[in-house]
């Protein structure tokens, strides 16, 4: 038998009690099976938005004066932004004219900002996380901080092979989504060289204070990674598999 | 030296390889165009389709199109070919076949009774002669019905996928957006959680959680976390609650490697999860992800067109009689599928090509932010995938994934088709909606079911409670 429905104004009520705890479109009412009106105008204001974040350009205006620190700025092949999107491959290659800005001086680690495909998750987020890193990575020597535009996560191979680090570190615009056109991902890769293939990486992903990872949490997960790459001596499945080493 | 040729109008087409005939047959996409592999032309497209109508469908049984030597995919379609099952269709001709296939004298059980005979590249060749309309009407004969907690794939049916990500994989995110799901009706294919932190104790706290709730508010369904199946394995032998062994699975040895696995790991991951025996109505506990494109992605192609290498991974898929199999079909971007046009394609052949080789296809009808596509194209191709019998769709609190940063289909929409097509949710979570007051005369109220008070949830108490 079936149990009586509690009184429909239950749901307004739930419906805050839920909206508190999640940034997702939960209980946006229907009309028929459908969407409200306005719920469907949100939607529609929030896609254009995700869809004019995707052809922001990076501007390296202040970063390097927000770190402190000198800067490379290198690109990849592909020249503009409907190429990039056309042509993955060409972002995963260094412009060869950049080649030379990348010389090896013994050191450990590369910190690699790209905007991948939103360059608002590097202006609103690249300076603080890398400040955090900063923090917390004394052990580490750590080559110019690389800026990349035009950048797929695996350009980070090209350059930490030229470099010829033990490891890079990539930090990287994501897909923006509706609700997030500004999530940062970090990508580390052991002994970085072209081929590798994505099961060899560690990832760190949705990098958005407030309502994705803390800069300090992020900071702490990538550091912790980084030390067991370095103690383990690889990146990607095996070292998510592998049960803790002793200290 | 061409080994396949043909003259049209005093024009020679002529391609050297089965592969390159296939690639050129291909309808037109991104992604085969990117691996430089697609028809130069849309003469030279047509005229690859007039030489594979003509091709006997048993040439993929001697030629591999990735060497068998090479790859353990083409070893296992090829070792565990069914000769009996091939036997009434091996006669045919591509083109013919696709007649067969179309005939009203040739009904889903005869389909299904020839599916361990035909090849992934057979079904990929075909689908390359057949109109959507084709697609559709094929693939809605055929019914592949699995079974754990919920029956799904039955005539008259739709289940749907309730997918609760959350970016920071927060208990109470996750259990909100499942609460809301339930109230629309979602839920009976899985509640499925991609985890942001694929590590072996966030899984466990997310698969813990969804088991929780199950177990509160009494759901005949079953859960799963996206992690990745070296994860799963640790947490069967830890002894968390796993209902399904996820893992996506791509086309070729060389792809699946970049995912880090191969054939020999999934088998020890199925059974591994079959031997928890935590199904009540069967024991069908793979549910794959597959999508046009990853081969390439993962620069493992061997010069194959995506939709070929698709089909592929399905023969993968079919080696462990999975309970789902999900073609994401927008997901990978616009640089393999670059608009709404391309995406509607793959998706119908995607879940063509799943049902004709015996699977339990869903498809997660999506679309990113740089793709050339948006909630209309979305509409269309899940209309579409509704005629055609889709098992299940996706269902996201308002199309808006807050983890993955993609547009799938949404509770509405999932409500939406099983409204205007007739269809009903799997008969367990149906009765189950039914007895706990949400559902009447078949439609989902706009009501709260005592049953489904949110403080049954320990994760939704919280500071609330």
């Amino acid at each position: 038998m079936a149990e009586p429905p509690a009184p429909l104004t239950a749901l307004p009520a739930l419906r805050d009690r839920l909206r508190a705890v999640t940034q997702a479109r939960v209980l946006l009412g229907r009309a028929g099976q459908a969407l409200p009106t306005s719920a469907l105008l949100d939607f529609q204001l929030d896609h254009a938005r995700a869809r004019d974040a995707v052809q922001t350009a990076l501007d390296p205006t202040g970063f390097a004066d927000a770190v402190g620190l000198p800067i490379i700025e290198v690109h990849s092949r592909a020249v503009n932004r409907s190429e990039y999107l056309k042509r993955p491959d060409l972002g995963r290659l260094l412009d060869p004219a950049d080649a030379a800005l990348l010389k090896p001086m013994g050191d450990e680690l590369a910190i690699i900002v790209a905007d991948g495909l939103s360059a608002t998750a590097i202006h609103h987020h690249a300076a603080p996380l890398v400040l955090a890193l900063l923090a917390r990575l004394s052990g580490w020597r750590i080559a110019p901080i690389i800026l990349a535009t035009q950048a797929r996560v695996a350009l980070g191979d090209a350059i930490g092979e030229l470099l010829r680090v033990d490891c890079a570190l990539m930090l990287i615009g994501e897909r923006p989504g509706l609700s997030a056109p500004d999530s940062l991902g970090a990508y580390l890769t052991w002994q970085p060289r072209i081929g590798r293939v994505d099961s060899e990486r560690n990832c760190v992903s949705n990098i958005r204070p407030p309502h994705g990872l803390s800069y300090q949490a992020a900071a702490d997960a990538i550091a912790a990674l980084l030390t067991a790459a370095r103690q383990r001596r690889l990146t990607g499945v095996q070292l998510r598999a592998a049960p803790a080493l002793p200290k | 030296m061409t080994r396949f040729h043909i003259d049209l109008a005093g024009t020679r087409h002529g391609f050297a390889t089965l592969a390159q005939l296939l690639a050129a047959a291909s309808p037109e996409r991104s992604g085969d165009r990117l691996a430089g592999i697609a028809a130069d032309s849309m003469e030279q497209r047509v005229a690859a389709r007039f030489i594979l109508a003509d091709l006997p469908l048993a040439i993929f049984l001697s030629e591999a199109i990735v060497p068998y030597e090479q790859d353990e995919i083409t070893r296992l379609i090829i070792d565990r070919h069914d000769l009996v099952a091939f036997a009434p269709v091996a006669h045919w001709t591509v083109g013919g076949f696709r007649e067969w296939l179309l005939a009203n004298e040739t009904d889903g059980l005869a389909i299904a009774a020839a599916a361990p005979g035909i090849t992934p590249e057979m079904a990929a060749a075909v689908s390359k002669l057949m109109r959507n309309q084709d697609l559709i009407a094929v693939a809605r004969k055929i019914q592949v019905v699995t079974r754990f907690r919920t029956t799904i794939g039955l005539a008259g049916r739709l289940a749907v996928l309730l997918q609760p990500n959350h970016p920071t994989d927060d208990p109470a995110g996750v259990a909100a957006s499942t609460l809301d799901g339930l109230l629309m009706g979602a839920g009976d294919a899985v509640i499925g959680v991609n985890p942001a932190t694929d590590d072996a104790d966030t899984t466990a706290a997310l698969l813990h959680l969804l088991d929780d709730i199950r177990l509160a508010y009494d759901i005949p369904t079953q859960s799963c976390v996206l992690a990745h199946v070296t994860t799963t394995l640790e947490l069967v032998a830890r002894g968390a609650p796993v209902d399904l062994c996820f893992q996506s699975i791509a086309g070729t040895e060389a792809a699946n490697r970049g995912f880090g696995l191969d054939l020999a790991l999934l088998a020890e991951a199925h059974a591994a999860t079959l031997s928890l025996e935590r199904g009540t109505v069967g024991q069908q506990v793979m549910y794959f992800e597959t999508g046009q494109g990853s081969c390439l992605s993962a620069e493992a192609h061997h010069g194959v067109d995506q939709q070929t290498l698709e089909a592929r991974a399905y023969g993968v898929a079919r080696a462990f009689d999975p309970f789902l199999v999900n073609s994401v079909v927008g997901f990978i971007g616009p640089e393999y599928l670059y608009d709404g046009k391309q995406i509607a394609r793959a998706a119908l052949e995607d879940h063509f090509c799943g049902k004709l080789l015996g699977l339990p296809m869903g498809v997660d009808i999506c679309y990113t932010n740089h793709a050339e596509a948006d909630g209309d194209d979305s509409d269309t191709i899940l209309t579409l995938l509704g005629v055609a019998g889709v098992n299940f769709i996706m269902g996201v609190p308002g199309s808006d994934d807050i983890m993955l940063n993609y547009q799938s289909t949404s509770f509405h929409d999932a409500l939406y088709l099983r409204e205007v097509l007739g269809l009903r949710p799997a008969p367990e979570f149906e009765a189950w909606l039914e007895r706990i007051g949400l559902s009447a005369n078949g439609r989902i109220g706009e009501t709260l079911p005592r049953a489904l008070a949110p403080d049954r949830i320990a994760a939704l108490r919280g500071p609330h409670g």
